[in-house]
């Protein structure tokens, strides 16, 4: 075998075990398969019967927006995962074995990849079930839940990056809630950014998630011609803008993640 | 026979704290090395560096004829790696661990569970083989990590102290594996606290402290440097110490102690059982009665408190990794 596949064989070997881990660890569970769930009941019926919207109802607008709040959230268990490891001295034992060094972060986050999967499946069905519909074509509706998907395993590098940087699992957690609250609730998830006040408008409209939950709506077909068309030059053309953000964080985050692990570990 | 482990003048800092300082290693091959000393020593840096885990700032060092910086990479598949921190996986179960780490020796799917099978076997867990680690005692989680560090049959084995915080049950257990590996020719290098198991199980010993060694030979010699036999014995009264004390001076062959809140005597002496014979006599005519008596060869922690100044079990430093 060639270095290539020896580093794609043991990232699988790695991810392999994350997705044990997860399966059997209910905590973990819980995070990827319940709070989405609880996520999607709370939203639609709590804010869904307060707030109406011209031409469709809130639930509907609603959904995209959960669809990121939860890739957000659970991307912290990328992050909760690999600082517990650095802390259980097991990356030591990784490290004497002569796998690919890559393997360990592309295991991780491929893993998560799988997590991502389970807890939007479980999202769409339950939203399914409350009366959240899809109005595009099959190939615009697979278009989005590719793009989530890939933004989510983006998102997954920012999170290691961050946990490797802070190393241990209390002061990863404090950091990722006071950071992810914020991104996401400054953003176009639940309210038209465009109606914010002052400073916060802008703010919410470049946010990236704002770019994604957009472009979830439009290849759902959750909107409505009766709302004003955003104005924000990338909610304008936010499916191109969404990809082009994963890009980004990747060509950013996986080498800055790799540095960082490398650095954790050799000390 | 040819070295499996050479270090030669190994140093490493971490700002302002020196770990290692001119740490010189040869272990022949097939044979133990026990690295005695205290916590902060500079023992798991040492085997951080041998184990490829840490660069060295100065000095080399080869294991199984490689370089550890230069063909790291190569060597890795010739070793094995066991910590004080058993690094198994709570949620994965016995064979699940085992098996992961064939994987990642490149071993195979068949083979890695082949492998897997046969070590919970020789290990004692077979019945434990599908339970996830998490419900594991401490001694189960031990031996799996030890097994997990001879997945690949590596020739050299590094065993940085492996039954810290055992019970002696457990710990026993764990002596005799690495006992029946070393007799199946394994090159081992074990970091230890404990003089008992540097006694039990290396060939050769080398104590260390701040850094470097102070001190290396097999048990004996370092035994020997201490000095030879002694007799240890305690009495009842202030009144009957001082007069032992007396008594007992002309058989001594070095300074003599005596303690008077534990009431004991130590008197290093020659001839071994009979100048214990001898002393007893005196002390008979004396009429002084003994609460104890015994003679006793020096320990390795005698070593280390003579040689060192302190015991070796002292934690007063914090564990530098």
């Amino acid at each position: 075998m060639n270095t290539l596949q020896l580093a794609v064989a043991d990232g699988m070997t790695i991810a392999k075990r994350n997705a044990l881990k997860i399966r059997r660890a209910p905590d973990l569970l819980g995070g990827v398969v319940m709070l989405p769930i609880v996520f999607v009941l709370l939203f639609t019926y709590i804010f869904g019967s307060m707030i109406n919207l011209p031409g469709m109802s809130y639930g509907e607008y609603l959904l995209p927006g959960i669809f990121v709040m939860t890739i957000v959230t659970s991307g912290q268990i990328t992050g909760y995962t690999l600082t517990q490891d650095l802390q259980k001295g097991i990356f030591d034992r990784f490290r004497t074995l002569p796998m690919s060094p890559s393997a360990v972060l592309t295991g991780q986050t491929v893993s998560d990849v799988i997590m991502n999967l389970t807890s939007m499946t479980t999202m769409a069905l339950v939203g399914l079930v409350v009366g959240w519909r899809i109005h595009t074509s099959p190939f615009e509706a697979a278009l989005g839940f590719l793009m989530l998907m890939v933004f989510a395993y983006a998102f997954s590098w920012v999170t290691a990056t961050v946990a490797l940087a802070l190393r241990t699992p209390e002061a990863f957690n404090n950091v990722a809630t006071i950071l992810s609250f914020p991104l996401t609730f400054l953003s176009n998830a639940f309210v038209d950014s465009a109606r914010l006040p002052g400073p916060l408008k802008p703010i919410a409209e470049w946010n990236p998630v704002s770019t994604l939950v957009q472009a979830a709506r439009e290849l759902f077909g959750n909107v409505s011609p009766a709302m004003p068309a955003p104005t924000a030059w990338p909610l304008q053309h936010a499916v191109p803008v969404s990809f082009a953000w994963s890009v980004v964080l990747l060509v950013v985050f996986v080498p800055l993640a790799t540095r960082l692990y490398k650095r954790a570990v050799s000390r | 026979m040819p070295d499996a482990i050479v270090a030669e003048g190994l140093a490493k800092r971490y700002g302002d704290v020196v770990a290692l300082d001119g740490m010189d290693l040869s272990v022949p091959a097939g044979t133990v090395f026990g690295l005695l000393g205290p916590n902060g020593a500079g023992k798991t840096t040492t085997v951080r560096i041998l184990t490829t885990l840490l660069k060295p700032d100065a000095g080399r060092a080869t294991v199984a004829g490689f370089d550890v910086v230069r063909d790291a990479g190569r060597l890795r598949g010739h070793i094995g790696a066991s910590g004080q921190y058993a690094a198994v996986d709570d949620h994965l179960t016995g064979a699940e661990n085992l098996e992961m780490v064939g994987r990642l020796y490149h071993l195979g799917v068949k083979r890695s569970r082949q492998r897997a099978r046969e070590l919970l076997e020789r290990f004692d867990l077979t019945e434990a083989a599908d339970r996830p680690v998490q419900g594991y005692s401490g001694g189960m989680r031990r031996r799996l990590d030890l097994a997990g560090a001879l997945v690949a049959n590596p020739p050299v084995l590094f065993l940085d102290e492996p039954t810290t915080g055992l019970d002696p049950r457990a710990r026993a257990s764990l002596w005799d594996v690495i006992s029946e590996l070393v007799a199946e020719g394994t090159t081992v290098l074990l970091t230890t606290q404990y003089m008992e198991e540097a006694d039990r199980l290396a060939d050769r010993i080398a104590v260390v402290d701040h850094g470097h060694v102070i001190a290396l030979g097999t048990a004996d010699e370092l035994k020997d440097q201490v000095g030879g036999d002694r007799i240890e014995l305690s009495v009842t009264s202030a009144a009957d110490l001082e007069t032992a004390t007396r008594t007992l001076a002309p058989l001594a062959v070095g300074d003599l102690q005596s303690d008077a809140t534990t009431l004991q005597v130590t008197i290093p002496v020659a001839g071994g059982a009979a100048a214990l014979t001898k002393a007893l006599g005196h002390l008979a005519a004396e009429r002084i009665t003994v609460r104890d008596a015994g003679l006793r060869r020096p320990t390795l922690d005698d070593v280390f408190l003579t040689l060192t100044g302190h015991q070796a079990d002292e934690k007063t430093k914090e564990t530098v990794r």
